[in-house]
């Protein structure tokens, strides 16, 4: 794994790899397996993913009783032509929900990079290959250059909600969801960085304040934005629109970010939505579950 | 750390932490255990008590301990299978102090007489630790194969150990040392590169001076050989 954009996007120089070719690379180096091995792994992780994406339930709710069918009611609107963002951006925001209640009702998700975010880079990708059949190896490409965005993030901020809050999570998930449909819109290592930064920038302080402490609310739909910027910052950077702050430095910032937030809005379930009086009340009823 | 750690696990939901690592925790303890396990007392502590039901935490726990894997679907549903597999579980709090908020305390009990007693935590992102094994700390993850050797506090124990090791060809990645008390009872944790041989094992337990070798391989259970207790 690389702790920059500049290392690999000078390495992209050097060889003339693309950034997801220098990612795989790393992980032949540190798990000591071949590239068909690296590849394979990858794809069966896509896969993974379009099946929990298929086997979702609508009749399912959560424990708590906060989560479930939401996916199900969105679908419908879609189907009716009732959405303003239309089919293709409603398939998006559909599979987003979904897999964030599959997650919530116990159901097998592909974690992308957090359990709680496991919709944004799914929902990205399954539907752009839906909607413009990409070829399978595409794909797999563009998950690993997700990873190495991932990757990028652990190292240099982090992607836990409890040490960096939903930036880390819903904010990570959707940078790397930027680059990687960038990489299947034909950008170039640096057109990813700025995809992956752009998305960033739009949720940096992004507040963990999941309510009872459950990855439910406001977690599922968080996917959705996460989703949806994903796109729009994929299209800004295509289009040739640069951050204005350098990829690297805006990581640096969701870190500094993430050490200034309070702890009551780091996964504690104590502040932000967790303590609103509707929260409180959630909480309790789950308490005496 | 590599792509895999960011892209996966494929887990059960909702949490990496209270989900996956509760499983993750059970597995652990079982292959500790060495055997299936009979009888389970389990005890949550901190964020894992508060939050544990909503997360499924305690279905997880009970589902590990049958060994089932994280991304395994029966484990909302492990209750039933646990009563299935005749394997009786009590769940309950408990407050460890100043512990990692997602620990959990297991007393468990084998089919063939086999006992342990450890605590454990999720520290994040689907990762444990072990903390405490039968009374003594200890901090390993259980993510390389892991010799855990309770042995006399005198000199010369390690040596021992680690020579031993070495003429298989063991290479020791981390080692600890904890004790109780100056020349009482000491205990060597050791994570390998490799993965320690059922042999190698039966000789570590007969070397003087040391009273229980318990072995975590990778694989799911190396059947009557990982839990030696000396006579």
């Amino acid at each position: 794994m690389y702790q920059s954009f500049q290392e690999i996007l000078s390495l992209e120089e050097k060889t003339g790899l693309a950034f997801w070719e220098i990612v795989r690379d790393a992980d032949c180096r540190e798990l000591e397996i071949s590239r068909e091995e690296a590849f394979r792994r990858m794809a069966g992780l896509y896969e993974a993913m379009r099946l929990a994406d298929a086997s979702y339930d609508p009749k399912l709710t959560s424990a708590s009783g906060l989560a479930g069918g939401d996916g199900e009611i969105l679908a419908q609107a879609r189907r009716e032509g009732r959405l303003l963002c239309g089919s293709f951006l409603g398939t998006v925001m559909e599979k987003a929900v979904k897999m964030g209640e599959s997650n919530a009702c116990m159901r097998r998700i592909v974690a992308a990079p957090t359990a709680g975010s496991c919709g944004v880079v799914p929902a990205v990708l399954l539907s752009l290959e839906q909607e413009k059949s990409f070829p399978r190896e595409e794909m797999t490409k563009a998950l690993y250059t997700a990873a190495g965005i991932g990757g990028i993030i652990a190292l240099r901020a982090s992607i836990s909600g409890a040490a960096g809050g939903c930036q880390a999570e819903i904010g990570a998930a959707s940078a790397m969801a930027a680059g990687s449909a960038a990489y299947l819109a034909g950008g170039s290592g640096e057109t990813i960085s700025h995809a992956a930064a752009l998305a960033m920038k739009n949720l940096l302080g992004l507040a963990c304040d999941p309510v009872a402490g459950l990855v439910e609310v406001p977690c599922v739909k968080r996917n959705v934005i996460g989703a949806v910027n994903a796109l729009t910052s994929a299209d800004l950077a295509c289009a040739g629109i640069r951050s204005k702050i350098p990829p690297d430095q805006v990581f640096d910032a969701m870190r500094s970010i993430g050490r200034m937030m309070p702890e009551e809005i780091r996964e504690t379930g104590k502040g932000g939505l967790a303590a609103t009086p509707a929260g409180v009340s959630c909480r309790e009823k789950i308490m005496n579950l | 750390m590599n792509s895999f750690d960011i892209i996966g696990p494929v887990m059960v939901g909702p949490s990496s932490s209270h989900t996956a690592g509760a499983v993750k925790i059970g597995n652990v303890a079982r292959r500790l255990l060495g055997e299936p396990v009979k009888r389970a007392e389990i005890f949550f502590h901190g964020s894992f008590l508060s939050t544990g039901k909503g997360h499924g935490t305690d279905r997880a726990l009970v589902a590990g301990l049958l060994g089932f894997g994280v991304d395994d679907p029966r484990i909302p549903d492990s209750f039933r299978f646990a009563d299935e597999a005749g394997m009786v579980y009590g769940l309950s709090g408990i407050d460890l102090g100043d512990a990692h908020p997602n620990s959990v305390k297991l007393i468990l009990g084998g089919r063939h007489g086999n006992t342990l007693r450890m605590t454990a935590a999720s520290v994040g992102g689907g990762s444990i630790l072990v903390t405490q094994i039968d009374g003594l700390n200890v901090s390993f993850s259980g993510d390389s194969p892991t010799l855990i050797i309770s042995n006399q506090d005198r000199p010369g124990r390690v040596t021992e150990v680690t020579s031993l090791l070495g003429r298989k060809n063991i290479n020791v990645a981390a080692m600890q040392l904890h004790r109780a008390e100056r020349g009482g009872t000491a205990v060597m944790v050791l994570e390998c590169d490799q993965e320690v041989p059922a042999e190698a094992i039966c000789s570590l337990s007969r070397l003087d001076g040391i009273l229980k070798v318990t072995y975590l391989g990778t694989s799911e259970v190396i059947p009557c050989i990982s839990h030696f207790r000396k006579s």
